[in-house]
């Protein structure tokens, strides 16, 4: 709320009043939706025949692959996700042979990338799938950065309309009532849809059915927050390539702290720099007015000095010409009384 | 004043840089229109593991850093009344305005669809994302930029009442000057904490935006001093007296500052270390890069400042302001780039294309040409003589 009423302040102080609408959903929380779905993934079952990886070309229209989509050879370089693959089976040799892991977009319960991008082109939807549009999105290819299991690929070769791209879950398909396409086309059931908890109950079952089977882990119940994909596997997890170090700390907590110092800095800075500025001008006033006074002080000296200098200086003047009127009166006497040489001497005298 | 410096610019048409800056400009032409008919795809490196180049991490987190002098000099001088700065503000807030508008341009030719760069703002607002603010912050600052610039272009263009409004505004732009830039500077680092899996746990830490903060004083001011040495040679005959007069004290000042800040820096970063409990990746590969950075480009830096200013030799501070510009490159390089998929095999590393290097270097090339271009023209080295004094 604070941060919100900040944004608004700020958008009304710099551009548009109408930053932020108020019906805007929650700023942290993308879900869980109550009725979220998901997949569970069973690595045991996968016999890496490509199926998943045909249905999902054909559904969702994407170009021809390289390589046709039955060539198995494929799999023996590993692969990731791309603008034109929206998943893939890889195949790893661990000790109990070669297992096949199929990757796609793991539709997390709290996005980074829903999280990460800042035109909201992500949205995880009620039924789970998280969706992109891309009609909204700029390109920044943050949500990239973001993903912490690298999947949104991008059009590098588009020059003006660029889309970020990966697996939908077959949204269209499920607001039809249809499974997602990889789904339906498993031979081996590997893969079931289906509620999230359920799900989870189903994994659950499985590993106490056959602890010697799997592993004790149903991988996605709660990193990063836990995602609608799930899997489950024979061998640890990072033998079929999946990080087992992301934390289960979702993308929205991990940034969670930074958007909150927001507010601080825009509540406290203008009032602790105001502050700073009154300090330092009260300092300049005080050195200020010290400097004046200081001047005052010495043009008050100065300028007794000068009025003593002057005094003393007219007084001279006043005795030089007082003295000089007594000479020209002299002489003017003494012109005029210049027959009487005997009175001259007496006058010399007196002055 | 005008007729003399054109004289002066049709004598050295011919010059190495003007030959130099021709060059890099025709050739990032050249990149500009294989970039938008081809697609980024055409002249990068980048691919679906390496969504980011040095597009982002040079010309967007160092551009942003080392425009920092913006920011930091106005701070001094109105808000810290350290009026001795006055001179050094203008030819900041210059380098700053232009450093982020090109920062904004050459996010042009990164982003996919750069006309909908307004769309975050406009059309509808991620407001979880912090790019969001950076985004937000950017654009909010380079306005204000803008208008603490205007006086100087009024002043050339004789306009006087509405250049005394501006100077009017200068502290209020100066608080909202420093305000944008703490909230965007920290969120460039606050961007990487999304992704702990893929940052190496030596530059990950919940401390990136504060360390981005820090970080960025020092660039800010390293920067002024940098370039102030680089324009001092070419533009002194426009330098005034008080600039001048200024300028070893505002270097001697600065680099007190910013040996201070480095230290702090090299401190916070510690205790980035000590808390994480990452003390025993030191002695891996990237450990030992991660002690040059350290010690390299903020503990040297940091002490050659500090013997800089006891011996009042504007030489090494010179020097340390160097090395701390390259070691703000070297860090956001590091984060962005060097220690960012550190866990990916080695083939799927990113390397910058030619294409991508000619196309920064074209960025800083037009940064320079617009700057000396506006600095020989308007009263950016010295003070307008209708406005003496009168700040
Ligand atoms: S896996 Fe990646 S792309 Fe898919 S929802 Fe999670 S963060 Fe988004
Ligand atoms: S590339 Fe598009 S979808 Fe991804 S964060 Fe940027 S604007 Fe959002």
């Amino acid at each position: 709320m604070l941060r919100r009423t900040f944004l608004g302040l700020l958008g009304a102080a710099g551009a548009s009043a109408a930053l932020v609408k108020p019906t805007q959903a929650g700023n942290k929380h993308f879900g869980p939706h109550p009725d979220t779905h998901g997949v569970l993934f069973d690595a045991t079952r996968c016999i890496g025949c490509r199926q998943c990886e045909q249905a999902c070309n054909e559904v969702n229209e994407l170009p021809a692959p390289d390589k046709p989509l039955d060539d198995l050879t494929v799999l023996d370089t590993e692969r990731r996700t791309d603008e034109k693959t929206y998943t893939v089976v890889n195949k790893y040799q661990t000790a109990l042979g070669p297992v096949f892991r199929k990757m796609q977009c793991n539709h997390c319960l709290e996005p980074a990338c829903a999280s990460a991008c800042f035109v909201r082109a992500f949205k995880k939807q009620p039924n789970g799938a998280v969706t992109y549009d891309a009609s909204v999105c700029v390109g920044c290819r943050y949500c990239m950065v973001a993903c912490p299991f690298s999947i949104p690929a991008y059009e590098y070769d588009e020059p003006l309309t660029p889309r970020v791209r990966k697996c939908t879950m077959c949204y269209p398909r499920l607001m039809e009532g249809k499974l997602p396409g990889c789904v339906e086309r498993c031979p081996k059931e590997a893969l079931v849809f289906g509620k999230r908890d359920e799900l989870i109950r189903i994994a659950r079952e499985r590993i106490a059915q056959y602890p010697d089977k799997y592993v004790d882990h149903v991988y996605g119940e709660h990193e990063m927050g836990g995602t609608s994909w799930m899997y489950l596997s024979g061998v640890p997890f990072t033998e079929i390539g999946m990080r087992e170090d992301l934390g289960t700390a979702s993308a929205p907590e991990l940034t969670a702290g930074p958007l909150a110092a927001v507010p601080m800095v825009v509540g406290l800075w203008p009032v602790l720099l105001g502050g700073i500025y009154a300090v330092s001008k009260r300092n300049a006033k005080v050195a200020n007015d010290e400097r004046v006074k200081a001047v005052k002080d010495a043009l008050k000296r100065a300028g007794e000095e000068a009025e003593k200098k002057l005094h003393e200086e007219l007084g001279k003047a006043e005795q030089a010409s007082q003295r000089r009127i007594e000479v020209e009166v002299k002489k003017a006497v003494e012109e005029a009384l210049a027959p009487k040489e005997e009175d001259a001497g007496s006058n010399e005298e007196e002055s | 004043m005008s007729v003399e410096t054109t004289a002066v610019a049709k004598k050295s048409l011919f010059t190495p840089f003007n030959l130099i800056a021709t060059v890099i400009l025709i050739a990032g032409l050249v990149v500009t229109v294989m970039r938008f008919t081809g697609g980024l795809g055409a002249v990068t490196n980048l691919d679906q593991n390496n969504p980011w180049g040095i597009w982002i991490g040079f010309d967007l987190l160092c551009g942003v850093a080392l425009a920092a002098g913006g920011y930091t000099t106005s701070a001094a001088c109105y808000l810290f009344g350290l009026k001795k700065y006055h001179a050094g503000v203008r030819p900041a807030i210059l380098t700053a305005f232009l450093g982020y508008a090109l920062v904004v341009f050459a996010l042009g030719y990164d982003v996919g669809r750069p006309w909908r760069l307004p769309y975050p703002i406009f059309v509808q607002q991620g407001t979880t994302s912090l790019l969001f603010e950076v985004g937000l912050c950017v654009m909010l600052y380079l306005t204000v930029l803008f208008i603490e610039f205007t006086p100087a272009l009024f002043e050339w263009l004789g306009m006087r009442k509405i250049r005394n409004i501006v100077v009017k505004m200068t502290l209020a732009l100066t608080i909202l000057g420093v305000v944008l830039s703490t909230l965007h500077q920290s969120s460039l680092g606050a961007l990487f904490t999304i992704a702990p899996s893929k940052l190496h746990p030596l530059w990950y830490s919940q401390y990136l935006p504060v360390f981005f903060f820090v970080s960025s004083i020092c660039a800010g001011m390293s920067m002024v001093i940098f370039e102030g040495t680089l324009s001092h040679k070419p533009m002194h005959h426009l330098m005034d007296k008080e600039y001048l007069d200024n300028h070893d004290g505002l270097i001697l000042g600065f680099g007190k500052a910013a040996s201070l800040v480095l230290f702090g820096y090299f401190a916070i970063k510690l205790i980035g270390l000590a808390y994480d409990n990452n003390w025993h990746y030191l002695t891996t590969g990237f450990g030992a890069w991660y002690l040059v950075e350290m010690l390299g480009f903020v503990a040297l830096p940091s002490f050659l400042y500090a013997v800089g200013v006891r011996d009042r030799n504007l030489t090494v501070i010179r020097w340390a302001a160097g090395l701390t510009v390259l070691g703000i490159v070297v860090n956001r390089f590091n984060i962005s780039l060097v220690a960012f998929n550190y866990q990916l095999p080695a083939a799927q590393r990113y390397f910058p294309s030619w294409g991508e290097i000619t196309i920064s270097l074209f960025v800083v090339t037009l940064g320079v040409v617009v700057f000396r271009f506006i600095s020989t023209r308007m009263p950016i080295f010295y003070e307008h003589p209708d406005y003496k004094g009168e700040h």
